[in-house]
């Protein structure tokens, strides 16, 4: 029986989230970080993006998108940490970079589902 | 096209020198000298304690790995022409320790190979009455890339974090591991796979892909690295989710 | 055989912290892995607007303002750029990392590198359609 080892699970989150951020995030960026700010395509109605940030399902795949997304994020920063900065300090490395990405995570967790309470009121 | 080119050679005589340093040399231009070809030339003719490592002078000994311009090569598939007018840098094969002028301790490297169990592990061996494992040409196929190497460590000099990590099991060790893996009279996956799973085996590596670009035989490590990240990452999933143990 | 040498003879060279500048390889490689820092920088973006919107419309209008502003544009267009740079060498590596056998045959790599970018198309267009409504 295979060992038990926590570092090819991650691994496996880090490359979810690396697809994820190479064939979801692209539009998501170009639409809300680019096209709709700068006007270069008109945003939707207010009335549809909020219809679409109220339904439930929204909170779900947004967080399934963003977490294995932070942990992509910390797996590889962690490693450039190491190879680039020849940071020796590899535990405290380690419980920096996930942590600050659970950090996130939790706050994003927190904003999506307080996005989903306010509209319901 | 001039008649010489200069050669900017290591040197480094551990009874002698705190650190390594450059001599300069000027080595014939011939169009069909090598790197090894100019070494030899200089051992023969200029300076006979220049040290370095060589045997069969045509690419499939691996003995004669070394840095020329900073790029891991073999000196003896390496023509002085493609460096004209020069100066050609030859230095010892890089994240090695050196040992003298060019050689370096390969001790490391000697060490890992066994670690991967690079033979045929049989849950039970076929007596010799039973006759060879016969193996189709497609079951070949599916290994004999990973055959290819020949140790000749350019893969580790080109890895940059085996430089940084000398703990890192390293390229060529993982695609042993897999040339037997795949190998389809070999049952010895698990056994490969806990040293592996280990973080220095495969996780170390973040896939910069040099290795592939330095080896002389093709054999791709990189690609072997990153499929056997995907399959203990596999066989991970099944240990979480299958705790009573279902043997492989 | 191989004795090693007496290991205080042995000469140990150092990296240098610029390692990864000295070969172009190395450097794409860098930079691809810092590309990383600008994923993360988009989740945080993004669950900032979807605050915005829950917000009320008010804030969803103040928030894309603010997103116009010129600081602002310079970084989303920086992270934009990695984000590009990611799927790019993703999309690449992609058939090295994987061999996939369909009906016993092996599939090519162009066909895995192909398969992808239509991929990407296919869900850029789901997720325009989905937005715009």
């Amino acid at each position: 029986m295979t060992k038990r080892r926590i570092e090819p699970l991650v691994w496996l989150t880090f490359s979810g989230g690396g697809v994820i951020a190479a064939t979801i995030l692209p539009i998501l960026a170009f639409l809300f970080a680019l096209a709709f700010p700068l006007g270069w395509i008109d945003p939707p109605d207010y009335d549809h993006l909020a219809a679409i940030v109220r339904n439930p399902l929204t909170f779900l795949v947004l967080m399934g998108l963003f977490v294995p997304m932070l942990v992509h994020a910390a797996h590889r920063f962690r490693y450039t940490l190491y190879d680039g900065l020849q940071v020796k300090h590899t535990i405290v490395v380690a419980m920096l970079c996930y942590g600050g990405a659970a950090v996130i995570a939790t706050a994003a967790f927190y904003h999506l589902a307080k996005a989903l309470e306010l509209l319901r009121r | 096209m001039s008649d010489s080119i200069m050669l900017r050679v290591t040197r480094y005589r551990p009874d002698k020198d705190r650190e390594p340093a450059y001599q300069d040399y000027d080595v014939p231009l011939r169009e069909e000298w090598t790197v090894l070809d100019a070494l030899n030339h200089l051992k023969d003719e200029v300076d006979t304690t220049l040290t370095f490592r060589w045997s069969c002078r045509m690419g499939i000994c691996g003995s004669c790995g070394m840095n020329v311009n900073g790029d891991p090569r073999l000196s003896c598939a390496t023509f002085l022409t493609d460096y004209a007018p020069g100066p050609v840098r030859v230095e010892p094969l890089a994240n090695f320790p050196i040992m003298r002028d060019l050689v370096v301790d390969i001790t490391d490297f000697m060490e890992k190979l066994p670690r991967m169990k690079p033979w045929i592990i049989r849950d039970e061996e076929l007596s010799v009455d039973e006759g060879e494992y016969l193996q189709t040409p497609e079951e070949l196929e599916a290994y004999r890339q990973f055959s290819m190497c020949i140790n000749c460590m350019l893969c580790y000099a080109a890895c940059p974090v085996y430089g940084l990590d000398p703990q890192f099991v390293g390229p060529a060790a993982i695609a042993l591991a897999e040339r037997y893996d795949l190998d389809s009279r070999d049952q010895g996956e698990p056994q490969r796979l806990d040293v592996l799973i280990e973080h220095e085996g495969v996780w170390g590596c973040t896939f910069v892909g040099e290795c592939t670009r330095a080896c002389p035989k093709d054999v791709d490590p990189a690609g072997a690295i990153q499929r056997y990240k995907l399959k203990a990452a596999q066989e991970s999933v099944k240990a979480f989710l299958l705790p009573r143990g279902i043997r492989r | 055989m191989t004795q090693p040498a007496s290991d205080d003879l042995l000469y140990r060279r150092p990296i240098s912290l610029w390692w990864w500048t000295k070969k172009r390889t190395y450097f794409v490689f860098v930079m691809r892995e810092l590309s990383s820092i600008f994923i993360a920088w988009f989740v945080v973006y993004l669950a900032l607007f979807v605050r915005a919107i829950g917000q009320g419309e008010t804030a969803y209008d103040d928030f894309l303002d603010r997103a116009a502003s010129p600081w602002l544009v310079v970084i989303n267009l920086v992270a934009f750029a990695f984000v590009v740079l990611h799927l790019v060498t993703w999309f690449s590596l992609t058939p090295q990392a994987m061999v996939v056998n369909l009906r016993g045959r092996r599939v090519p790599p162009a066909a895995i590198l192909g398969g992808q970018y239509v991929g990407l198309f296919v869900v850029s267009a789901v997720v325009f359609w989905l937005v715009m409504g």
